[in-house]
């Protein structure tokens, strides 16, 4: 008798979450934010070695290589940490030093167009170099990096971009973003000299990028129960379902909290930046974000346009129609996406939220913006993009119970589509 | 005067609803506002997907339909609910034939409702036009 209880319970539990009343609209939305729906990554014309699998290999080398730092103990993978989604879980990146914002997880990061949460530059391979010069994180020059190669990688290297220029004169430490005595030394240097340097150092971003290129989520909880609502599945498996808590959350996610409007399709995020009002990690010292990011992307030595990319101009779509000098931008950062979200406080781009409570408050009180950050079009005023929200206690536990089914792992796209023996 | 709208992304009407208006104008073919142009606007096809930059024409027409050369036309947009602009700044690359602009660099980010806002001036007057233009959710792959 007991155990017919027992299994008549277990046909209950089976069919209790499996009806949850989606509207068609509601279906199609959660039908797009499934990670089946990632198209392929944009292809980067500014890096013709992408997708070269000497090119991945060498990346992956350098990725986890200690050596490529001026203490010899900094790597890509000191912050970006596989077991954590390739990030550290801290307020700020910390390597040498500290940094001002928090180390971005990396899977699915070649679907940005543009990179670090302001956008400074316009290509991955672009923003794996910015860390290598970064006196707060490896601390190296360029040179340093070429004699690197040369002494650990000459091979693999030379089998993907050609031959290493002559190193013989360049001294190991110099380069344009040093220290003085190490830009003395930079600026020492032939012209020539700095350009086949800068090639090699560019050449080793287009590396790293091409690794970086090859992580990916994996499918979430949130995925298994979305798959099998657009199947029209009668009654949703144990691993397919979600709370009646959860599925609340998704709703608010979808509906009336607007959460989707910027943490929109299966990566949850429109790779652009709003402003939303987050308090600056310092009263008094707004990061102004990609106000300034992207005057830095249009100068970047190594973006698009610039002497080490493999792009046309006309294929700089991005650079061109950049929007810059916006007051709108001011304190706006990048959206990030949300798989995985649960496991990677702190949030916000210098970790000031410590918790994904936090973060739904400050998103429910929707704090107005400063006079300087706000523009007003046709009578209007434009500024923070945020509008109160009215959540109660339990909206709010549902919102970060739902967050949580988005759980995810980091892995290598060559491990996730390898074809079984 | 119309210089300043058309340096930044623009949004027209920011009422700060929660969700696009129920019966939306989409047609792509009006007057301007003041009723001094007809502008038609020439989406690409197929229908522009989300996160893709990509190209538009605008037809610039006296009202009764004769087109105008040499104007001056320039395309922005925005999302009326959310508060932004466009997270491109568009450029019209010239006329393709008399009275048809071509405007490069036009890009979504987001599925919804957008507004599109055509700034010209020729004929030694100037004068706007509002279009409504929905960007649909990626087709299920």
């Amino acid at each position: 008798m007991r155990a017919g209880w027992i299994a008549l319970g277990m046909v209950f539990a089976g069919t209790v979450h499996a009806q949850a009343p989606w509207s068609p609209a509601d279906l199609d939305t959660i039908a797009s934010m499934r990670l089946s729906q990632v198209p392929a990554a944009p292809a980067d014309a500014s890096n013709r070695h992408e997708r070269d699998p000497r090119a991945i290999a060498l990346g992956k080398e350098l990725f986890f290589d200690e050596r490529f730092s001026k203490p010899g103990n900094v790597s890509c993978a000191t912050c970006h940490q596989p077991a954590f989604q390739f990030q550290d879980g801290k307020p700020r990146g910390r390597a040498i030093g500290e940094t001002p914002r928090r180390t971005q997880p990396l899977a699915h990061v070649a679907h940005n167009a543009w990179f670090f949460w302001d956008g400074r530059k316009d290509s991955l391979w672009a923003q794996a170099l910015a860390p290598l010069e970064d006196a707060r994180e490896h601390g190296g020059t360029r040179a340093l990096y070429a004699h690197l190669v040369a002494e650990h990688y000459r091979a693999e290297y030379e089998a993907v971009f050609g031959p290493l220029p002559d190193l013989s004169n360049v001294p190991r430490d110099a380069g344009p973003k040093g220290t003085t005595a190490e830009r003395v030394a930079w600026r020492a240097l032939d012209k020539t000299v700095q350009l086949a340097v800068s090639r090699v150092f560019a050449n080793l971003g287009k590396a790293i990028a091409a690794y970086e290129r090859t992580l990916v989520h994996t499918p979430s909880r949130f995925d298994r129960y979305a798959e099998a609502l657009v199947r029209g599945k009668p009654r949703l498996d144990e691993s397919e379902r979600l709370t009646r808590e959860e599925e609340t959350g998704l709703a608010l996610f979808i509906g009336r909290g607007r959460c989707n409007t910027c943490h929109t399709g299966p990566l949850m995020t429109d790779h652009y930046f709003h402003s939303t009002r987050v308090p600056p990690r310092e009263p008094g010292r707004p990061d102004l974000g990609r106000y300034l990011g992207a005057d830095e992307a249009l100068a970047d030595e190594f973006n698009c346009l610039g002497a080490f990319s493999d792009a046309q101009p006309a294929q700089c779509r991005e650079l061109r129609f950049i929007v810059h000098g916006d007051p709108l931008l001011k304190r706006a950062f990048k959206t990030p996406g949300l798989r995985g979200v649960a496991t990677r406080a702190p949030y916000m781009h210098a970790g000031q939220l410590a918790s994904l409570a936090r973060v739904i408050a400050h998103y429910a009180e929707a704090p107005e913006s400063l006079p300087a950050e706000r523009r007003i079009v046709q009578g209007h005023v434009m500024g923070s993009e945020l509008l109160p929200l009215k959540l109660s206690d339990k909206e709010a536990a549902a919102l970060v119970a739902f967050l949580a089914t988005l759980d995810s792992t980091t892995i290598e796209r060559a491990t996730a589509v390898a074809k079984p023996e | 005067m119309w210089r300043k709208y058309v340096l930044f992304p623009v949004v027209g009407l920011l009422a700060a609803c929660a969700s696009a208006p129920t019966a939306l104008d989409l047609s792509l073919d009006k007057l301007t506002k003041e009723g001094k142009f007809r502008v038609a606007l020439v989406a690409p096809v197929p229908e522009p997907a989300v996160h893709q930059i990509h190209d538009w024409s605008i037809r610039l027409m006296t009202p009764d339909g004769t087109p105008i050369a040499k104007g001056l036309v320039y395309l922005n947009g925005g999302m009326p609910g959310h508060g932004h602009g466009l997270p491109t700044r568009p450029i019209t690359v010239g006329e393709t034939a008399p009275g048809l602009y071509r405007v490069e660099g036009m890009k979504f980010n987001m599925p919804g409702h957008w507004e599109l806002i055509v700034a010209i001036q020729a004929n030694g007057t100037e004068d706007f036009a509002y279009f409504n233009w929905m960007v649909a959710l990626p087709k299920a792959r």
